[in-house]
């Protein structure tokens, strides 16, 4: 599903660069549930930016599905993130001013499609998340578990082949944060791709695959056994 | 511009943040307010100054000859210029469509007017019986001149008011005797002008006793005109200078004077007055557009302005829409129609409240010189134009900025 070879990136601060990602290999299959970790500033946004297409890299290949995602304009890069990939944030993201099925009906927006389906769809994704009662309620009367929730729906609402999350969990308290975790391994067990930024062990050890970057590269990729939200709680 | 799901989406926007677009429609709705209203009392300032020259504007042409001061075509300077009644006549047939009232003047100067042992100073003019119409004067006994008195050189004369009291005090002069350089007129009837005292003043006798006994031959001095108004005052103008420029030609060739030679004929058209006027208002309305549109600008500085602040304000929504997928030109688009959007309906408030308020107002405003203060069709579609253009001018800058937003930037966690 993602095959990234020898990825570099460097943010120019002035006179001197910082070499950020400095040749990164790997490769993701469909349905798989990787975690990747690493200290602060490490680079995992960066690396997950990139993977977003909202970010490039300075060298090296990647390719989403086969596709070679390269030099792309801002219009094509639009199109694939929309068609291709899901984002959840840290900070949710979400509009502050549109209720939770308007939210989640955004991506559907840009994909051309009309407001009914839209609509059906959104209440489909919010029902699947648990919050099909909040469907009405503006981001600020929901709680960050909810509210992540909702950003969760809004990912899959385009049914996207990836998720990426950038530590969606950082925001939240434990118990939350296992809940979220639960969705999200739920969403994999139904076949759905799905790359996390975390630097919490627990988190990274709910998913399948756990990758480690240090200094610009990955000094560490292994399969681990799955631990269960629900086992937690 | 049309797709009905954007507008949706910004209908959406703007209902859901109500405040803001109060704030950014506000300087615009006022603005054209103040355009509205501007606008509307320019044309009731035309309409009072034109009613004004309406009612008091004489379509009178005068034409004098006078004393050349340029040789032309192997003729002298100095040759004075004499009409005659020939001249008069075949104007009178070349523009008889034109022509309303028509008269040859054949003034006295200096002549004493005697009746019994009361003596005054009057101007006498030989005129045709039209004079009454061209002078605007009415009867208040007896009646004018006609065109048997001109036919047989009657010894007739109509008096001013002002004739009337001096010479006659309570006196009924009509049928008395009254001497006009020692020859003997009988006074027919006494007139009232509206121009004043000077021009009750006068004594008109027929203008053909006036060449005869007073050795004028078929000299006349002076033509007098009016000439049939159209409706329209602009149409009006034209075709009078039109008619007192032919006149004045006409002269010119018959008598070999120099087309830039001043003093010897001079046809005076008192419309003059109204062309100045016109020009007047012009200046008037130019005045005012500037002052609206300047209005109009500040508007739409202010709601670029606002947009700008709105654009940054919603920098992390712009990056969350497009890591979501929205394409630039959406961007744009949802800027761009939202600032047009908000101008257009804030400027149709404006313009409403606008045209109430001088619908209201308008019937209460009748002095002199305004009058029904009131804008068009044409202005309020061109001013409603000006304002989507405004619109989207307004939009373009923030339009364009919300577009370079960076996701990545806008969407950082901090
Ligand atoms: N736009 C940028 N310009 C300059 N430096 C940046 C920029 N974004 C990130 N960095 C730097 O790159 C490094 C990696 O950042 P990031 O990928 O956000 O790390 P992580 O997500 O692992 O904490 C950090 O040192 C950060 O300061
Ligand atoms: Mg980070």
């Amino acid at each position: 599903m993602i095959e990234i070879k020898d990825l570099h990136k460097s943010y120019q601060m002035g006179s001197n660069s910082l070499h950020v990602l400095k040749g990164i290999n790997f490769s993701v299959k469909e349905g798989e549930l990787v975690s990747i970790m690493g200290s602060s500033g490490s680079g995992k946004s960066t690396f997950l930016n990139i993977l977003g297409m909202l970010d490039e890299a300075d060298k090296g290949a990647y390719f989403l599905d086969n596709i070679p995602i390269k030099d792309l304009n801002e219009k094509i890069a639009a199109r694939y993130r929309n068609k291709f990939l899901g984002f959840i944030f840290q900070s949710f993201n979400l509009i502050t001013y549109k209720n939770a099925i308007d939210n989640v009906a955004m991506p559907l927006y840009y994909q051309g499609i009309k407001r009914r389906e839209r609509t059906e769809k959104a209440l489909h994704y919010l029902e699947k998340v648990g919050l099909a009662d909040w469907a009405t309620h503006l981001p600020n009367e929901l709680s960050g578990g909810q509210k992540q929730r909702v950003a969760i729906a809004r990912a899959l609402a385009s049914e996207p082949k990836v998720l990426l999350a950038d530590e969606p969990t950082g925001a939240l308290d434990t118990k939350t944060s296992y809940e979220v975790m639960e969705l999200i391994q739920g969403i994999n067990d139904e076949g759905k791709t799905i790359l996390i930024v975390t630097h919490e062990e627990d988190i990274a050890h709910m998913t399948k695959r756990i990758v480690n970057l240090k200094d610009g590269v990955i000094i560490d990729d292994t399969i681990v056994e799955q631990v269960r939200a629900t086992a937690n709680v | 511009m049309f797709n009905i799901e954007r507008w949706e989406e910004i209908f959406d926007t703007i209902r859901k943040n109500k405040l803001r677009t109060f704030l950014t429609g506000l300087s615009v709705a006022s603005g054209i307010f103040i355009l509205v209203i501007l606008l509307g009392f320019n044309s009731g300032i035309s309409n009072g100054v034109r009613s004004q020259f309406e009612q008091d504007a004489t379509n009178q042409i005068y034409v004098r000859t006078g004393v050349t001061s340029k040789g032309y075509k192997g003729l002298n300077p100095g040759r004075r210029i004499q009409l005659y009644n020939e001249d008069f006549e075949s104007f009178n047939k070349k523009y008889e469509d034109e022509i309303e009232y028509k008269t040859s003047l054949y003034s006295i100067w200096g002549g004493q007017v005697v009746y019994k042992n009361q003596t005054g100073n009057y101007r006498v003019q030989g005129a045709n019986p039209d004079v009454q119409f061209i002078e605007n004067a009415s009867m208040t006994s007896g009646r004018f001149i006609n065109v048997s008195d001109i036919k047989e050189s009657n010894k007739v004369a109509v008096i001013g008011y002002k004739v009337q009291t001096e010479l006659f005090k309570k006196e009924n002069p009509i049928g008395k005797k009254i001497s006009i350089f020692g020859i003997n007129f009988k006074v027919i009837g006494v007139f009232s002008d509206p121009g004043g005292e000077r021009e009750n003043s006068r004594v008109f006798i027929p203008i053909s006793t006036t060449q005869k006994a007073f050795n004028g031959g078929n000299r006349v001095r002076a033509l007098s005109y009016t000439f049939n108004m159209s409706e329209n005052l602009d149409e009006a103008v034209a075709t009078s200078f039109a008619f007192s420029e032919n006149l004045e030609n006409d002269i010119r060739t018959k008598y070999a004077i120099a087309p830039d030679d001043r003093g010897a004929v001079r046809v005076q058209n008192t419309l003059e007055e109204a062309k100045k006027i016109y020009s007047l208002i012009n200046t008037i309305r130019g005045v005012f557009w500037f002052v609206g549109l300047g209005t109009i600008i500040a508007g739409v500085v202010g709601v670029g302005n606002i947009m700008l602040i709105v654009v940054k304000e919603r920098t992390k929504e712009i990056g969350i829409r497009k890591a979501l997928g929205a394409e630039p030109l959406s961007i744009i688009m949802m800027i761009l129609q939202e600032a047009v959007f908000i101008t257009t309906i804030s400027g149709l408030i404006g313009l409403i409240f606008g045209l109430s308020l001088l619908e209201i107002v308008s019937p209460m405003v009748d002095s002199d010189y305004i009058k029904f203060p009131s804008v068009d069709f044409n202005t309020a579609v061109i001013t409603l134009l000006v304002l989507i253009l405004a619109g989207a001018i307004s939009g373009f800058i923030p339009a364009h900025r919300a577009s370079k937003v960076l996701p990545i930037e806008a969407l950082r966690d901090e």
